[in-house]
């Protein structure tokens, strides 16, 4: 089993410096290249056939894995008889990732996401409204990408209101009672962000209905496709929310199952900022060799958070641009970027050519 | 009734277990009942049998029923030995 040292997940979220922070990527992140090259045959398979040594490697020398291979393959560093639980994607195009989690990484994860939450939400429970069906977190069978959203978030609210029935429509006595009874004292909103636009905001405004919330925040995630073929841009999300809402500090926040437990949450400023135990590098899609800030490229997400599978260095079929480093307006410290959206196909065959 | 009668009860009542599995050993995530789902409701009613209010820390730490006697002993619940 992958150990670490304890005292890693004591580190301030925001609060190490690039070269501090890079060193212990370094030293952990070509341990864990190490551990899964041991333990993960298809990993194995992987490293040798490209020639790479993966034993005291820098952070952006690691062989990063596609996460399209998630899709193909069952990739484990732990016995069977050792998995605790198996996440997919929702698979909305395709196949869907399968993530296999040991007992230790999956409350690693949980206790990872919860000190990133914190540093924005605070340790106090919130009042919580899901945009989102009850019926999603019941369905049976593996965990998906979005019950498993819905049921992290959960642990940071309190009285739990799921704002859409069973039919994904919008549930006007539930809500109107929710804001009735909380919109006077601090809340949390949680959804992604296509259903919170189309399911919750639209219909809002199609049955004009408005609350005034005095001190909410709306995290959001998932993506902005769907937001990107109906021309809805950040800023009209975000004031289409004060309108319906009232004052709502909107944050969005990026992150995937193939990396539970980090998420990448939109700053004031509306830059995604990396915290202490993950970081984002952009390569060049013509060659991938690692782009400067300011440059956009695709997506690699490195965290130390993945020892029972291979997932500690992924290249994305995502695109996005580093707009700087420990020197946010907001004063976080860690990578700031933003996301630009999907890889078009032909090029995402490209990369996972070369990688996989 | 007394806090260890409580705590029992409150444990039987979220997780649909018979009380004599509510020993200090119970751990979250060992038996099939006490699930993530389960930990949410079981935060609740322990909020709402001892009136108190627990941050998500106390959510994160709450990993057996030893533990929570702990974790509400710090909001002044006590377990007398």
């Amino acid at each position: 089993m992958f150990s670490y040292p304890p005292e890693l997940f004591e580190l301030p979220v925001y609060g190490v410096g690039r070269a501090d922070k890079q060193a212990m990527l370094d030293k952990t992140l070509s341990e864990l290249s190490e551990f899964h090259y041991a333990h993960c045959q298809a990993y194995k398979n992987l490293l040798d056939c490209n020639g790479f040594n993966p034993c005291h490697q820098a952070a952006d020398a690691q062989q990063p894995v596609a996460t399209k291979l998630f899709k193909d393959m069952a990739l484990a560093s732990v016995p069977d008889d050792e998995v605790f639980r198996q996440m997919r994607s929702s698979g909305t195009t395709g196949q869907a990732s399968k993530i296999v989690l040991d007992a230790d990484s999956a409350k690693r994860q949980s206790k990872v996401l919860v000190k990133i939450l914190q540093a924005w939400l605070g340790k106090q429970r919130r009042p919580m409204l899901l945009i989102d069906s009850p019926a999603t977190v019941k369905a049976a069978g593996a965990m998906t990408a979005r019950a498993a959203g819905l049921q992290g978030l959960s642990f940071f609210g309190r009285d739990h209101c799921y704002a859409l029935d069973e039919n994904m429509q919008l549930d006007i006595p539930k809500v109107r009672a929710f804001f009735e009874r909380y919109s006077q004292q601090p809340v949390l909103i949680f959804g992604f962000t296509f259903i919170v636009w189309q399911q919750f905001i639209q219909a809002l405004k199609h049955s004009n209905l408005a609350f005034n919330c005095v001190d909410a925040i709306l995290l959001h995630g998932g993506g902005w496709k769907k937001m990107q073929q109906q021309a809805v841009t950040d800023s009209l999300f975000k004031q289409s929310i004060k309108e319906r809402l009232g004052n709502v500090s909107v944050h969005d926040y990026y992150g995937m199952v193939e990396q539970t437990g980090t998420i990448y949450v939109q700053c004031e400023h509306g830059y995604l900022h990396t915290p202490v135990w993950s970081d984002v590098l952009i390569r060049r899609p013509e060659d991938l060799s690692i782009a400067d800030n300011g440059e956009s490229g695709l997506i690699q997400v490195n965290s130390i958070l993945p020892s029972s599978y291979p997932g500690h260095c992924l290249l994305t079929e995502d695109l996005g641009i580093i707009q700087g480093e420990d020197d946010c307006k907001c004063g976080r410290l860690g990578k700031y970027f933003n996301v630009l959206g999907r890889v078009p196909k032909a090029e995402v065959k490209g990369c996972s050519d070369t990688f996989a | 009734m007394d806090n260890q009668q409580k705590l029992i009860d409150a444990f039987t009542q979220a997780l649909g277990i018979e009380a004599n599995a509510v020993t200090d050993e119970l751990t979250y995530n060992t038996i099939p009942q006490w699930d993530s789902t389960a930990h949410m409701v079981l935060v609740a009613e322990l909020e709402n049998t001892f009136d108190v209010m627990l941050d998500t820390d106390d959510i994160i730490d709450m990993s057996s029923v030893a533990q929570a006697k702990l974790i509400l002993q710090k909001y002044d619940v006590n377990f007398g030995q």
